[in-house]
């Protein structure tokens, strides 16, 4: 079996990033796997604009976003293998892998990032009655169709879902000259970006029908049409708003869940709310030497994020195969109150300046973030709105961390006056 | 009569919450809300006549496609018309990201530029 210092597990924006990091932190023997034909990831077909604002002060779309991290990694000369699927990995760092080229292969890693992104939400897990024609597609396999591919999947779209893929697409397809019927959202809000909204729906007077879903699929060959229906306040559809809305095509955007089958394989514990790894500051798993970064961890709303949080996995990475790791100068575990609904990092072992990613489980206007160590208040921010699609941050200093006497700080949102913070 | 005008800002991802001040002949006098001086540029352009950058696939010649995108924005009037006319014209297999596969398309003064290198690293 051969031995390599890192396998990154995923050519995407997350795991170039990590190799590129883990690289210039002096590791040389690193070993880049991607399961596609090109490096890059799901940025390859993300054609439209709007990344790399953060990090390049520029705003780019996601092939050249994609292209500024494959230079960086061919420029090192980082070895990476295409179209090579990971099988396994186990807790003891052992990694099996298969391509036409090598076969079954396997590699000891002295470290392993898990770099795999997120898949979509699929038809099967959104229980939709009626036939199954052709015509029904996720939002990013019409996209895949559309903008690599080169193929028009359908005319009259409906779209089920106002997450931001299911927005791209609402313009792609409409700019490629469809008809995009309506954006149907189970909820009262968008869990898209507000800037889509205005510049995919607003800008092509595509209705978004919030609070409506679909509730049967209509078509024997191909998708004829769909019966939407507004929903009542426990999202059950109410019978008497049902209409019929002919389509041949239905998109799906209806969330994106981090692929975590290997992480799961090799018995590392999830976080039941982000369905990625558990993690430290240094994202680093329960399991030594194996860490986890990007869309695998938990869904981004933004690449620029990924590349950051990638940066933290591969120094990280490296400093563990150099035995630069210091002992864990305390562990602290983050809590939440529900209206956070998850912390990214989960728990912090370094008293050093750590930030701390969450999402906020309902749209809450006036709301003041606190951060508690017991009764004890170490932080609080005031902030206008917070919503789901909108992931916030808060950064906990090495000064605020050491003097942590309960081994536990709760992230928690107090809604400001009972007039201000109700619940939109 | 003047105006109120409420808007989403699209220049970044935080989505500010614009709210503009339109005098008798629809000209921007006050721009709030606004967290960067961007967005009280996208404000004031946005109401007099609203630009957007194009961005798609254009066909590469001999089959498939390439991503591409305006190299600055255009009247958001003709973001449909542009696309009808990238569609129409080839690429060269061949083409290095930021070729200018069509010059000052429909009078903008934009030019449809390549955002993937057909080339491949070599």
């Amino acid at each position: 079996m051969t031995s390599v210092d890192l396998v990154i597990i995923g050519g995407g924006s997350a795991g170039m990033s990590a190799a590129v990091a883990a690289y210039d932190a002096g590791l040389r023997n690193i070993l880049l796997l991607e399961r596609g034909n090109a490096l890059g990831g799901i940025l390859l077909q993300c054609v439209h604009n709007g990344f790399g604002l953060h990090r390049f002060k520029e705003e780019l779309t996601g092939p050249e976003y994609a292209y500024r991290y494959e230079k960086q990694v061919r420029e090192r000369g980082i070895p990476f293998k295409l179209e090579t699927t990971v099988l396994d990995i186990t807790a003891d760092r052992v990694v099996t892998a298969i391509n036409s080229e090598d076969g079954i292969f396997t590699v000891q890693a002295g470290a392993i990032i898990l770099a795999m992104g997120c898949r979509e939400r699929p038809k099967g897990a959104l229980n939709i009655a009626g036939t199954r024609p052709a015509g029904i597609f996720t939002a990013g396999t019409a996209q895949k169709y559309i903008n690599i591919d080169g193929y028009m999947p359908g005319n009259e779209v409906v779209i089920l879902g106002s997450g931001d893929i299911g927005l791209i697409m609402a313009r792609r397809m409409t700019m490629e000259g469809a008809k995009v019927k309506a954006v149907c959202e189970l909820m009262p809000y968008s869990g898209g970006l507000a800037r889509n909204i205005e510049q995919c729906l607003h800008d092509f007077n595509i209705p978004l029908m919030l609070s409506h879903t679909v509730v049967e699929i209509h078509g024997r060959e191909r998708v004829t049409g769909v019966t939407v229906a507004k929903v009542d306040e426990r999202r059950r559809p109410i019978p008497e708003t049902r209409q019929y809305i002919a389509c041949d095509t239905l998109l799906l955007s209806c969330g994106l869940i981090p692929e975590n089958e290997l992480t799961r394989s090799a018995g590392i514990p999830l976080d039941r709310i982000t369905n990625g790894a558990q993690v430290d500051q240094n994202r680093q798993t329960a399991i030594p030497g194996i860490f986890a970064c990007g869309n695998v961890l938990h869904v981004h709303d933004l690449v620029d994020y990924v590349s950051e949080e990638a940066e933290i996995a591969g120094r990280a990475a490296a400093a563990f195969v150099q035995g630069k790791n210091t002992a864990p100068a305390c562990e602290i575990a983050l809590r939440t109150d529900g209206k956070v609904r998850y912390t990214v990092p989960q728990r912090i072992t370094a008293e050093e300046d750590v930030r701390v990613y969450f999402r906020v489980a309902d749209v809450y206007r006036g709301v003041t973030i606190t951060v508690r160590d017991g009764e004890q208040m170490i932080f609080s921010k005031k902030k206008g709105k917070v919503a789901p699609g909108e992931m916030e941050s808060v950064t906990l200093t090495a000064a605020q961390l050491s003097k942590v006497k309960s081994g536990c700080l709760e992230f928690s949102l107090c809604l400001d006056e009972a007039k201000g913070g109700e619940s939109a | 009569m003047s105006e109120i005008r409420k808007m989403t800002c699209i220049v970044c991802p935080m989505g500010c919450q614009l709210v503009v001040n339109l005098d008798d002949n629809g000209n921007v006098t006050g721009v709030a809300n606004a967290n960067c001086k961007r967005g009280v540029a996208y404000a004031a352009t946005e109401c007099v006549h609203p630009m957007r950058t194009v961005t798609g696939t254009a066909p590469i010649a001999g089959g498939g496609v390439v991503p591409v995108k305006t190299d600055r924005t255009v009247p958001k009037d003709l973001m449909i018309a542009c696309m009808m006319v990238i569609n129409e014209t080839p690429v060269p297999a061949n083409a290095p990201m930021g070729t200018i596969v069509i010059r000052n398309i429909l009078g903008t003064g934009a030019n449809v530029v390549t955002t993937k290198d057909l080339l491949g690293f070599n």
